[in-house]
């Protein structure tokens, strides 16, 4: 059951098409990745979602509505150029923002109250935001972004400007956001918390989708069949060890371990490969190599076509 | 429509709140008071004793006015025209001309002078004038009052009355008298011109500024608002919770209300301050005095007389008398007008104003797009300049109806008088060419607010324009 859907959206800017005949649906309580280059599109299509612009062709759609003006105030944005007014004080400002996406002023007051406990925040109430730093800045701005209790939260680049620390606490309260029963459109250029976070994903390119599905399905897709086996005890080269067709991708030695990643033929098992092995070395451990988000990301890319030059 | 509310109050507040808003508010009025107080300390520091000429047709001044230390008044008693020559051949400083009046008690005066005439002197003739015609009221009025108990009281004897005290507060309310001061000066090919065209001047041209600095100050205000919000780059956490017109519109009519507060709290503080000043320094700015004393010796007008003369003066009663000549200002016109073209040229170009930050990344790419801008506003207070001394030629009929220029424009001409379909052409032109800005600027701004890093030309802002949403 999707909760977002686009559908065939072209959206042109004078002589730049910025999106080209895309469509997207995101399930219901689900974290979904809008991936892509910069400039692939990705910031044209939030701003779609968020009514900010309207699409040349397509619909938009949210639950079973056709995106309307009300709709605003179940979305919770996140841009990835973030700011807020330097010289407003915090809370003031996030009073402000609340009640402009159309929380009463007593709720906003109750639920800021929680959010800045929450998040050890509550001495800044009263500061200026240019007082605060940049980590400070972007917490307050993460509460403000989820302060109206959205359904559909779009986060653009959350992570930038976190320490580890405060990622985590962030990764943290987007899972519980999930949990609650929120659908988050997530746009970022770091793969590895797509593989953490992401139940599905599309890939843009050139204004266009080249990919589209469950990060589990792609990933599984994208394996190439091949295997790693950390190993010792023995002397001769990896190569002689490999029954014939098995292709040595790459050797390494380190210490007394070495470890060699090897291809199999497309109808071979990996059995084969530990019962060829087996009776010459001694084996630690053995793993299939499953290519990174980040690999998929640079080949499917790479395939479509050079990166867009449109910045 | 509610978020709009928000925004404004947003801008409203921010601003209100600022220290700087706060020095404004208390400086603004202290130096418009000082414009007020300093000219009348000024008027009297010179130490040079003037001649002053008195042509007294109605004889009841004759020697009331008295020698200072500044003004040495002179009796003179010939005709108006040989007493002008005589002015001009001697030197003298002014002639202070007190016709006869038709019917009732002397209540105009006019002083002919080649300089302008300082105002504490008029304050002086116009103080000793109205207290002089007041006792002569009052007498009249005691008379009356002494007739209905004793009718066989004889004014010539005062010492026959024997009815105590007939003053009343209402005696004294009716007779309070309002003297009509003209001065007029005498130009150097003789011609006369009427001083109260200036006063309608400085009333039009002080209009004409405040609206203009109205315009730039909060004008410029509404930019810098736009670009804050462009370079904190808050700009899209807002336009995806409303429209960007409404954002537009709030911040507009936001800080357009910040300046009417500020405006308002001038007038109050500076009339506050004026008020303070006069209550501290009694005389020094020129203003009626109470009747408080009555001398049974003076020369007392018959019964019909005085009474036809207090009928005239409350007619005149609610009249301003703070500057002279005002009467012929049309304040009800002018209160309205000067409102109008406030806001109306505050919101046209308040408008313009916010495209133009929107169009750019900071505050120093704004000088392309001010030019086009600020050139019709310099250019109606340049043509000002000849408007004030030819408030009816064509160039003053133009550039009051172009909507650029006639915020300005019209209010320099409106004291002294313009034709109501005039003002109304300019005020209609006024409102479809605000309504056409806001309509053309919410479309730049709508494109320009979420473009950075590119440097915008005339060309590009036209196409945003056509822009779809």
């Amino acid at each position: 059951m999707s909760y977002f859907t686009a559908r065939n959206i072209t959206k042109r800017y004078a002589a730049h098409l910025a999106l080209d005949n895309v469509s997207i649906e995101v399930p219901e309580q689900s974290i979904f990745g809008l991936l892509g280059p910069n400039g692939a599109g990705k910031t044209s299509l939030i701003r779609i979602i968020n009514q900010i612009t309207g699409p040349d062709e397509g619909e938009v759609f949210i639950g079973n509505e056709k995106l309307a003006p009300h709709h605003v105030d179940k979305i919770g944005y996140l841009p990835e150029e973030r700011g807020l007014y330097k010289k407003m004080k915090v809370g003031e400002q996030a009073m402000y923002l609340a009640q402009l996406k159309g929380v009463s002023k007593s709720d906003a007051q109750k639920r800021l109250k929680y959010w800045f406990e929450k998040f050890e925040i509550q001495a800044w109430w009263n500061k200026k935001v240019e007082e605060l730093s940049k980590g400070m800045q972007q917490k307050v701005q993460f509460i403000v972004t989820i302060i109206h209790e959205p359904t559909l939260l779009i986060f653009d680049e959350p992570f930038s400007g976190f320490d580890p620390i405060n990622v985590n606490l962030l990764k943290d309260e987007i899972l519980n956001l999930k949990k609650k029963g929120a659908t988050i459109i997530f746009s970022t250029h770091n793969m590895a918390s797509v593989e953490e976070l992401c139940d599905n994903i599309a890939l843009l390119n050139k204004s266009k989708k080249i990919l589209e599905g469950k990060v589990k399905d792609i990933k599984t897709t994208f394996k190439t069949n091949t295997y790693a086996i950390d190993f010792d005890g023995y002397t001769g080269t990896a190569l002689s060890l490999l029954p014939n067709g098995f292709t040595l991708l790459s050797e390494t030695n380190q210490d007394d371990m070495r470890q060699m990643v090897v291809g199999l033929p497309v109808k071979a098992s990996q059995n084969e490969l530990l019962t060829a092995v087996m009776p010459h070395v001694n084996i630690h451990a053995f793993k299939e190599i499953v290519p990174t988000m980040n690999e998929i990301f640079i080949k499917t890319v790479n395939e479509s076509g050079n990166f867009s030059e449109n910045i | 429509m509610n978020k709009i509310i928000l925004v404004i109050q947003r801008e409203y507040l921010s601003r209100v709140k600022k220290k700087t808003f706060i020095v404004m508010t208390i400086l603004g009025p202290i130096l418009m008071a000082a414009l007020f107080i300093v000219p009348v300390f000024l008027s009297q520091m010179s130490d040079e004793v003037k001649q002053v000429d008195i042509l007294d047709e109605t004889g009841w001044f004759v020697n009331k006015f008295e020698d200072s230390e500044r003004f040495k008044f002179n009796n003179v008693f010939t005709d108006l025209e040989t007493a002008k020559n005589k002015l001009s051949d001697n030197k003298g400083y002014a002639l202070v001309y007190i016709p006869k009046p038709d019917v009732s008690v002397p209540s105009t005066a006019m002083i002919f002078s080649e300089k302008q005439v300082s105002i504490d002197l008029k304050g002086y003739i116009r103080s000793i004038m109205s207290k002089e015609v007041e006792n002569q009221k009052l007498g009249a009025e005691i008379i009356k009052e002494i007739r209905k108990v004793n009718p066989d009281f004889d004014p010539a004897n005062p010492e026959s009355s024997n009815a105590g005290n007939v003053v009343s507060e209402e005696i004294l309310k009716n007779i309070k008298t309002n003297i009509i001061l003209t001065s007029i000066r005498m130009g150097e090919a003789g011609k006369e011109e009427k001083s109260f065209t200036e006063v309608s001047m400085a009333v039009g041209m002080f209009a004409g500024i405040l609206i203009y600095f109205f315009i730039f100050l909060f004008g410029s205000q509404v930019m810098r608002g736009v670009i804050e919000e462009k370079v904190s780059r808050i700009v899209e956490v807002i336009v995806s919770s409303v429209k960007p017109f409404q954002l537009m519109m709030g911040k507009i009519i936001g800080v357009g209300l910040v300046g009417l507060t500020q405006f308002l709290l001038w007038v109050v503080f500076t009339m506050v301050i004026v008020g303070v000043f006069q209550q501290v320094m009694p005389g020094k700015l020129q203003k009626q005095q109470t009747v408080e004393s009555f001398n049974p010796g003076t020369r007392i007008p018959s019964g019909t007389e005085s009474a036809q003369a207090i009928e005239n003066i409350e007619a005149q009663g609610s009249m301003d008398k703070l500057i002279e000549a005002v009467h012929t200002i049309n304040f009800g016109v002018m209160i309205f007008s000067f409102l109008f073209y406030f806001l109306g040229g505050y919101l046209l170009y308040g408008a313009m104003f916010a495209a133009i930050g929107a169009a750019v990344d900071n505050e120093t790419d704004t000088q392309q797009f001010m030019m086009p801008v600020t050139i019709p506003l310099i250019l109606a207070i340049v043509v000002s300049q000849f408007v004030i001394n030819n408030p009816e030629g064509p160039v003053a009929f133009w550039f009051s109806i172009i909507p650029f220029t006639s915020p300005i424009v019209m209010m320099v001409r409106i004291p002294f008088g313009v034709p109501g379909w005039e003002i109304a052409l300019s005020m209609v032109l006024l409102v479809i060419t605000f309504v056409g800005a806001v309509w053309m600027a919410g479309r730049i701004y709508r494109t320009g607010i979420l473009m950075y890093g590119k440097k915008v030309s005339w060309g590009e802002l036209y196409k945003w324009l056509f822009y779809k949403a």
